[in-house]
């Protein structure tokens, strides 16, 4: 009997497992012993990382794009589908429309983060992001003719992809004005909803002194609760008024609905066992990148190396093989700390981040990593 | 043991920091004024991140509990 394994999401975690196991299960898959099948709701596999680079003239959001049935073995079944529903106990996926509903003997929920700016009154007509290709390219034209002013960078959402990227963003904008010799007539403002300007404290504490010496103002413990567009005011619910000319936010996420309606987890993160992978709610459920509830931060990276823990359980599962692998929380980041100048983090669940100094030598190979990102997206780096 | 009756409990055992602190503030902007959320958490970090936002945010804290290997924290809405 054929063993089925059903892949939902064609982004990182998805296209590197279902590669992973094209690789991995080869025999198996031309012996039909095995299926695997990669679902993902449109034709194209998008990396969102060269969004930060969008607004600022230096990509295009198509530099981000490919075709899914490029980058995706031909031993994968790529079906371009919407799930409307999974059920956990007959194990069965249905489709919006007409489409028939499939069955799965192992399931990989890699469905990725979606934004939620509606939950914050007035940040759809108020706020910019660059956490879409539409908002990227709106941002693009509103900072290219930005030239003084207050520039207000708001962290609403957490957990949110990519946690480095709002830093990244104020030290690349403060030197994109320095450059351009209109930093003084702009004024940068970074707001974060607790304590310290990043999630992570070694990161915070790293930051932190690099943005006074930028003179990047800084907000803690502001959580954005409503915006005014036409005072051109955002207000947090500790009472702090924000006045802003260009107000660019890191919109709230959420997970997709089918997850918390299948009884997964809630917000559409799944219930996950941080080192196996595994749902908590079900069997023969894993889940990976920012889908997996394992508080690590939202990055590709993540969703890389999840992807290559789940190939190996997978395939250990199915040749009736104990599952041995797991993921340790491994992270690796580049963190831009200016136009041409980068860091460069990398951690796991026991060892904290230590940021290297930056240098252009790691801005480069920042840029060359996104690059050589479709060898990862293959499976082949 | 703490009589106070919350609309609402968060569970973030296991969560580690800011974790637990996201889940409260998430907890409290969907809260009305007057209502108590309890927060449960078994990380270190919310013993002085989740007194310092209640202060600063104008929200009481009501009790902390010292329960099983966590803490349970009642925050009311201003």
């Amino acid at each position: 009997m054929t063993e089925r394994i059903v892949i939902v999401g064609g982004g990182t975690g998805g296209s590197v497992l279902a590669n992973d196991l094209a690789d991995r299960l080869g025999p198996e898959l031309d012996a039909g012993d095995v299926e695997v099948t990669l679902i993902n709701d449109g034709p194209d596999h998008v990396y969102k990382p060269v969004w930060l680079y969008v607004p600022f003239g230096k990509r295009e959001p198509a530099d981000g794009r490919r075709a899914l049935d490029e980058l995706v073995d031909d031993a994968v079944d790529l079906r371009i589908d919407r799930v409307s529903e999974i059920d956990t106990d007959s194990q069965t996926l249905r489709f919006d429309g007409t489409a028939p509903s499939m069955e799965y003997d192992h399931l990989v929920l890699a469905t990725g983060s979606t934004l939620e700016p509606e939950q914050i009154p007035g940040l759809v007509e108020g706020g910019h992001d660059y956490y879409s290709e539409s908002g990227a390219t709106a941002l693009r034209e509103e900072l290219l003719e930005f030239t003084e002013g207050e520039l207000v960078l708001s962290v609403i959402g957490t957990p949110h992809m990519c946690p480095a990227a709002p830093l990244e963003f104020v030290f690349m904008t403060d030197d994109w004005f320095r450059e351009r010799g209109l930093r003084e007539d702009v004024e940068v403002t970074y707001t974060y909803p607790i304590q310290r300007v990043h999630g992570n404290p070694h990161i915070a504490e790293w930051a932190r002194p690099i943005m006074e010496d930028r003179d990047i103002n800084v907000e803690t413990f502001f959580n954005a609760e409503s915006v005014d567009p036409d005072a051109e005011t955002v207000t947090s619910m500790e009472g702090t008024e924000l006045d802003y000319d260009l107000l660019v936010s890191i919109p709230p996420h959420g997970g997709v609905d089918l997850i918390e309606e299948a009884g997964l987890g809630d917000d559409g993160w799944v219930d996950v066992d941080k080192h196996t992978l595994e749902a908590a709610a079900a069997n023969n459920v894993y889940a990976l990148g920012d889908t997996a509830d394992t508080g690590v931060p939202n990055a590709g990276s993540v969703a890389h190396y999840q992807a290559g823990v789940v190939g190996q359980r997978l395939a250990s599962e199915v040749r009736g093989r104990p599952a041995t692998a797991t993921y340790d929380g491994k992270t690796l980041c580049f963190i831009e700390t200016g136009m041409d100048a980068a860091s460069f983090v990398e951690f796991d669940y026991e060892r904290p981040p230590s940021p290297a100094p930056p240098s252009e030598k790691l801005h480069w190979s920042k840029l060359a990593y996104n690059e050589s990102y479709w060898l990862t997206a293959r499976g082949l780096l | 043991m703490t009589d106070i009756e919350p609309e609402e409990t968060v569970d973030a055992r296991g969560a580690a920091c800011p974790g637990p602190l996201m889940d409260l503030i998430g907890a409290i902007r969907s809260a009305e004024s007057g209502d108590v959320v309890r927060l449960l958490s078994d990380s270190d970090g919310s013993l002085t991140d989740v007194p310092e936002w209640a202060d600063e945010a104008g929200n009481e804290l009501l009790a902390v509990e010292e329960l099983d290997e966590h803490n349970a924290f009642y925050v009311e809405k201003a």
